[in-house]
């Protein structure tokens, strides 16, 4: 528990050549926790990017102080989320911590009020539920997007309704909890701690997100992903 | 038990349940349109299920939202962003 019972959020932001987004993302993250009173901390951490975000994190450090904005990097040819997560969390001082993307940002402070609402274990960010969303995405990125969450559901009654997102909440213990039990990489990974976490019994809370994707036209869905993921899905499938 | 695991179980009964009645020995049987019902039921239910995954998906993909006004927003917040940051001595 943080210091004075008070709830403190640590976000953990992995990063590569980010330099664009960082400061924009930490700017946002800051005002929102700032406008809801809620004691919070950034910690950055870097995979080595050549694009100086070691940088600009450094810079966004002394504006916002170290106790708000802590910086970390590694060198890793294998950085994964789950590298990401391990290192950040030796670092984290909060009692929840929030997971996100440095480059989406949309309306944290949902997550508090409805942690809040029903003391969940967990509160996952949904695109497919309620007003969530996305925008910037054609036709068939959303197709495909439908049909590997429905193809999931059937397979894994996952009791979320969006396993891919990457923007969560959780209590410190309960992630490194999963963290320990979870071997995939990626996003499969993503999944892996949903299904998980409902096989341990811990709660889970939704709230909708709007991912507006504004890198879509570099990052590519191509046929490799798409065996990717559903390698990773069929493995969960058997395994879990 | 794993979600494989469970959809095997389940399988296995249904499978042999259908198997009992629609293939049963001459002694046993049912009346015969009960078995000629029967017969072809699984693959009905397959098609019965693709079609639900069909016409699911494809009304989950036309009610995909579209979120206008967070990206909107999120431009805004971005210009705010820059220049307050600017202000506090940020060099981009």
């Amino acid at each position: 528990m943080a210091a004075g019972g008070a709830d403190k959020f640590s976000v953990l932001l992995p990063t590569y050549n980010e330099r664009e987004n960082l400061p924009l993302v930490v700017w946002l993250l800051a005002r929102t926790f700032c406008e809801s009173g809620n004691n919070f901390e950034i910690i950055i951490i870097d995979d080595g990017s050549p694009d100086g975000t070691q940088e600009i994190a450094e810079q966004l450090e002394k504006i916002y102080g170290s106790d708000k904005i802590v910086t970390r990097e590694i060198i890793s040819v294998l950085f994964s989320s789950g590298t990401a997560y391990i290192h950040g969390m030796k670092h984290a001082t909060g009692n929840f911590i929030v997971i996100m993307d440095a480059d989406l940002s949309h309306h944290v402070s949902l997550y508090f009020i409805k942690q809040k609402e029903g003391n969940f274990d967990i509160v996952s960010g949904t695109r497919y539920k309620g007003n969530g969303g996305v925008y910037g995405w054609d036709l068939k990125r959303k197709l495909i997007s439908r049909g590997a969450n429905f193809i999931t559901q059937v397979l894994l009654r996952p009791g979320a309704s969006d396993l891919t997102g990457s923007f969560r909440l959780y209590r410190k213990e309960v992630l490194q909890k999963l963290m320990e039990k979870c071997v995939s990489k990626g996003y499969v990974f993503q999944m892996e701690m949903i299904v998980r976490a409902r096989q341990l019994g811990y709660t889970i809370g939704e709230v909708p997100i709007s991912f507006v994707d504004r890198v879509y036209g570099e990052s590519k869905l191509g046929g490799n992903e798409i065996v990717s993921f559903l390698k990773g899905l069929l493995t969960l499938f058997a395994t879990t | 038990m794993t979600k494989l695991g469970q959809w095997l179980c389940g399988l296995a009964l249904l499978g042999s349940a259908w198997a009992a009645l629609a293939l049963a020995p001459p002694g046993l049987r049912l009346p015969a349109p009960y078995r000629q019902a029967l017969l072809p039921l699984p693959v009905y239910l397959l098609v019965v299920f693709g079609c639900y995954s069909l016409a699911t998906v494809g009304y989950r993909l036309a009610t995909f939202n579209d979120c206008e006004e967070a990206a909107a927003e999120l431009q805004e917040h971005i210009s705010a962003a820059r220049a307050d940051l600017r202000r506090r001595g940020l060099r981009f």
